[in-house]
Order: C-alpha cells, then sequence, then structure tokens
C-alpha cells in the first residue's frame, strides 16, 4: 500500500466529487446495512415486528446453543473442504497436462475455461437432470452399478450432488490460475533437474509444486469462500437444504431463519457470524499476499 | 518440453480429452433434452442422448410462455433475458464508471482523509452481500426500490474490486504523462478523458467480462428484492420451472437453461484475451 504518486494534482473540491458516487453506495448499502446487522444481532423482535426488545448476545448464545446451527456449520466445514479438495486436485492434474503438451493447447484451454461463465444455479439444474430418479442419465447408469441413487432421501447423495454441480462450476477458474502458475516457472529449473536426471513424476513434486504453492494456497483461500458464500444458489436450486437440514450450509440457513422462519435477530446474528469468518478468511489471504510480496 | 517422452504425451492428451468431455457433458446432455419431448423425458429410462425432433417447439415454448401439452402454464423466457440483460449491464458499467472516478481521485490528488477513503472503500472487499441479506433488503426496501432495476443493481455496484484494479493500473502509469499534460496546459479531468482512459482500455475490457457474469449470473439478491414478475431475471426464473412443479417438464426447463448460460458464455469464449488476463491480474 506504499506506492504513491510523485506528481499530483491540486484541487480542494474535485477529489470529493469524484469519490462521491462510490462512497454514497458504500455508505448506503454497506456500512449502514453492516451496522444494521450487529445492532440487529443484539435485539429480538416478535415475528409481527410490533416490539422489539434489547437482548445483549442472547441471540448468539441461543445460535450456539443450536445444535442445528452447529450441524450447519458441520456441513460447510464438509462441503467446504471437498468442494476446495476435490476442485483443487483436478484442476491441478488438467493445468499440468495442458502445461505439457505443445499441440491443442489453446483449443484445450478454450474448452475447459466456459464454465465459469455459467451461474451457479444453472450448474445446479444441469447436474440435478443428469441425477434426477429415474430418467436421469447417470443415476441409471448407477443404479444399473448396483448403487440405488436418491438425493431426496440420502443427505450423502445430495451433498456429492451439490458438491459436484460446485466442483464442475469453478473448475476453469481453478484450472486458468494454476496454467498461469504454472507458466510462470523458469523452465531452466525443470531443465537442470532433468539433466540431473529426475523424471517427471520426481519433478513435479519436488520442483514444480513447492513453487506452486503460493497460487495453491491463494486458490485454497478463493475455493473456502467460494464453497462459503457463493454456493447459496446450488444448494437453493438443487436441494433447498434438504434433506432434512442436510445440505442447508450456513449461508442457505441465514436466507431461510430470515425470510422463511422470520427469525430476524437470529439471522442477523447468524450474518456477523459469518462476516468475522470472512474478515478472517480475508486477513489469512492478506497476511499471505503481504509476504509474497516481500520476497 | 524438456525432453521427449511420447507416453506421457499421450496420457496429457487423454486426461485432457476426458477433462474436457466431463466438463462438456451436462452441456450436451442439457442440449439434447431440450430437443426431446417432455413426454419423451419423463418416459425414458434413461434419457435418449441423441436429440430428438422438438427443438423448434420447445424454445418457441420456453422464449415465448405458454401452456404445454400436460396443461401447465409456462413463463417466457424472453422478458427474463432482458431483464439479466439489462442489470448486467447497469452493473457493469456503473461499477466501471464509479470505480473509474474513484481510483482516479485516490492516486491522483492529495486530500484530507484520503486513506480513510481508501479503506472504506475497499473494506467492502470483505462483505459480500451474502452475509448482510436482512439488513441491506432492509434499506432497498425502505428506500421504495424493490421490484425496480435500481434495486436489482445498484447495492451490487458498490464493491471494491474494480476501484483496486484500476488503482493499481494507475499507479503504473509513467509519472511524466502527468507532468506533460500539465506543461501542455491539461487540467485534471482533461488528462482522465485523454490520457487516463485511453490507456486503461484493457482494464475496462477484462473488468466488463467478470462483472457482466457477476451481475447476469445473481441470484440470492434477485430472489429477495424481486417479487413481481417483470423484473425476474433468467437465472432466478429457472428455479420457478422445477420448484413445486407436480410435472416437470424438463425440456422446457433445459432450453431455458441453455438460453440463460448462452450469453455469459459468449462473452467469455469471444473475450477470452482479456478475460484471462483480467482474471489472473485482478485476483493478486
Amino acid at each position: 500500500m506504499a506506492a504513491e504518486k510523485r506528481v499530483v494534482f491540486r484541487s480542494a473540491w474535485l477529489p470529493w466529487v469524484l469519490v462521491a458516487p462510490q462512497l454514497a453506495i458504500v455508505a448506503v448499502f454497506f456500512f449502514w446495512p453492516a451496522a444494521q446487522a450487529l445492532v440487529q444481532s443484539l435485539l429480538q423482535e416478535d415475528a409481527f415486528g410490533t416490539s422489539t426488545d434489547f437482548v445483549g448476545l442472547e441471540n448468539f448464545e441461543r445460535l450456539f446453543a443450536d445444535e442445528s446451527y452447529l450441524a450447519s456449520f458441520q456441513t460447510t466445514a464438509i462441503f467446504s473442504v471437498l468442494v476446495a479438495g476435490s476442485g483443487l486436485s483436478l484442476a491441478l492434474l488438467l493445468a499440468v497436462m495442458a502445461d505439457r503438451v505443445v499441440r491443442g493447447a489453446a483449443l484445450y484451454k478454450t474448452l475447459l475455461i466456459w464454465p465459469y461463465a455459467v451461474a451457479p444455479a444453472v450448474a445446479a439444474i444441469l447436474w440435478l437432470f443428469m441425477f434426477a430418479t429415474p430418467m436421469g442419465v447417470v443415476s441409471y447408469a448407477l443404479r444399473a452399478l448396483g448403487l440405488e441413487w436418491n438425493h431426496l432421501l440420502d443427505s450423502r447423495h445430495a451433498m456429492a450432488l451439490i458438491v459436484m454441480a460446485a466442483v464442475w462450476k469453478q473448475i476453469s477458474y481453478n484450472f486458468l490460475f494454476f496454467l498461469a502458475g504454472l507458466q510462470a516457472i523458469p523452465k531452466s529449473l525443470i531443465e537442470a533437474a532433468a539433466i540431473d536426471g529426475a523424471r517427471p513424476w520426481r519433478r513435479f513434486w519436488t520442483i514444480v509444486f513447492p513453487l506452486l504453492s503460493p497460487t495453491t494456497f491463494f486458490l485454497l483461500v478463493i475455493n473456502v469462500v467460494y464453497a462459503f458464500f457463493d454456493t447459496f444458489a446450488i444448494v437453493d436450486a438443487a436441494t433447498q437444504g434438504g434433506p432434512g437440514k442436510d445440505t442447508s450450509i450456513l449461508v442457505y440457513k441465514v436466507y431461510y431463519d430470515g425470510f422463511k422462519a422470520l427469525d430476524m435477530g437470529g439471522s442477523a446474528a447468524q450474518s456477523v457470524v459469518l462476516m468475522v469468518v470472512v474478515v478472517a478468511l480475508t486477513v489469512i489471504q492478506f497476511r499471505f499476499v503481504e509476504r509474497k510480496v516481500n520476497y | 518440453m524438456v525432453e521427449h517422452r511420447p507416453a506421457l504425451n499421450l496420457l496429457s492428451h487423454v486426461v485432457l480429452i476426458l477433462g474436457v468431455l466431463i466438463v462438456a457433458f451436462p452441456v450436451y446432455l442439457t442440449f439434447v433434452a431440450s430437443t426431446q419431448s417432455a413426454q419423451d423425458i419423463a418416459t425414458a429410462r434413461p434419457v435418449s442422448l441423441l436429440p430428438g425432433s422438438h427443438m423448434l417447439e420447445t424454445y418457441k415454448l420456453a422464449l415465448l410462455g405458454g401452456n404445454t401439452s400436460t396443461g401447465s402454464l409456462i413463463p417466457a423466457a424472453a422478458p427474463m433475458l432482458w431483464v439479466s440483460l439489462v442489470s448486467a449491464l447497469i452493473i457493469a458499467i456503473g461499477k466501471i464508471a464509479i470505480s473509474l472516478l474513484s481510483a482516479f481521485a485516490i492516486v491522483y490528488f492529495r486530500f484530507p482523509l484520503r486513506g480513510l477513503v481508501f479503506w472504506s472503500i475497499f473494506i467492502t472487499l470483505m462483505l459480500p452481500v451474502e452475509v448482510r441479506i436482512s439488513p441491506t433488503y432492509a434499506v432497498v426496501s425502505n428506500l421504495g426500490m424493490l421490484n425496480t432495476y435500481a434495486g436489482l443493481t445498484v447495492p451490487l455496484i458498490a464493491s471494491a474490486t474494480a476501484t483496486f484494479v484500476f488503482r493499481q493500473f494507475f499507479l503504473t502509469v509513467p509519472d511524466e504523462l502527468v507532468e506533460a499534460a500539465r506543461i501542455d496546459g491539461a487540467g485534471p479531468l482533461r488528462f482522465f478523458k485523454d490520457v487516463l482512459l485511453p490507456l486503461s482500455a484493457t482494464s475496462i475490457a477484462a473488468l466488463f467480462v467478470i462483472q457482466f457474469i457477476y451481475g447476469w449470473n445473481q441470484y440470492l439478491w434477485p430472489l429477495l428484492v424481486t417479487t413481481s414478475e417483470d423484473k425476474y431475471p433468467i437465472v432466478m426464473g429457472i428455479k420457478r420451472l422445477i420448484v413445486g412443479e407436480a410435472f416437470v417438464d424438463w425440456n422446457v426447463v433445459m432450453a431455458t437453461a441453455l438460453l440463460a448460460m448462452l450469453p455469459p458464455a459468449l462473452v467469455v469464449v469471444l473475450m477470452q484475451k482479456w478475460f484471462v488476463k483480467g482474471l489472473v491480474d485482478t485476483e493478486k
């Protein structure tokens, strides 16, 4: 953040006019609501909005005593680990292969990047259709193999379904970053190792993978954020949090409790917890970015 | 290529082709389903992997709406596509415009509280709309912006990403350009318009792609602020076709899904060069 211009313009009012639109929007739609969430999380409102009481940290106490909330935390954790883990490994595999090939590299890239453009909700619908019973192609194939697929009843199946849709949608993003990271590794290092007799498999684990770790770490944070916040549409379109509450991730629960169950205080308290999570993730990311810059 | 290993090259191609096929398969299936009739799909075990002959009528039904052969009413997708297009454009262009201005002010001027202004914009990176849905909804509803384009777009316009990208870019613009502009008697606005804007063309194009897709793919926010059908964007409209229906007309659902993913996919593929550069640069 230290970078500054030596030469600047001088004006007392112009800079304020220039930042005014953005500051106005930020104030009205970010700071005011965030403050409201903080205040509301300390209040208890009845469902008709006729009376409001100050209840201190009671909403938070209630939240953390609520087993369904803790279960939602666990669901989100499992979901994020699965999405980040499988998403990153698949994308890395594809990126390493795309980095190797000479012929067709550009074509493969074009064919792999477009899922980035697909809305999460649409991705969910596509995967829902493949696994729909009884006519879905994949669920049919699984049945033929002896696996009775039913994501409406089996919570592991439902979880697998939203993980697959989420990974599919995110794979192009991960792929592009891994590919950029791989292409930034000096070829001379790899050639030197090859001359020393290191085989491709060994070269990958001792040279390429360690040098790629900044990219991997960055993508890990981004994918966890993605799994936490951007997958609401996938859950809502594919499972609606079901069966039961078994795929109800935190963001889905905030929405459900606030807008369906009309528990505004509880929903606001959940928002505050989520804000803390985002801030923590962002701090981790920036710590790391700073370190990278200081190298 | 470090050394010649035909077997490994072959393996790379096999893995990549498999990857491409797995990535493409759901979309192929979507296309195939959209060319069959609802009855074909409902009675098939499993759905046929070859295109059917009902493509034109399915797309006509999806786009213009109407009654299916089973009597259920399909809402028209064409107006929803329009809503999506308008809001995605407002979000993309609005974000780029206000971010260019504020980044210009932050980089090229010294004014009191500049640091505070920068940080208050920057901190919004940390508060995605998903974590503050109910209070933001309350603000929008108090301002009477429910079911309007303003309500759909303005709360999503303020985000620090674009401001940050432009700030980083402006910092790399040589100071000599400002000095030259000054000697030639150009004021700040003239400098902005005639020097800075043309130089930023690539960043603007890259951000446009990313923000257009961001705007087009919004789901949770429209779900909250729109209750009247004429303001439903397409991505949200699809879900209405499958939830709570006794008989899902999968052919229409799939046609609508394809229509919903076509515009952003085209933007990505046609503007691939800028998009890739913009994405990888933006997030650093």
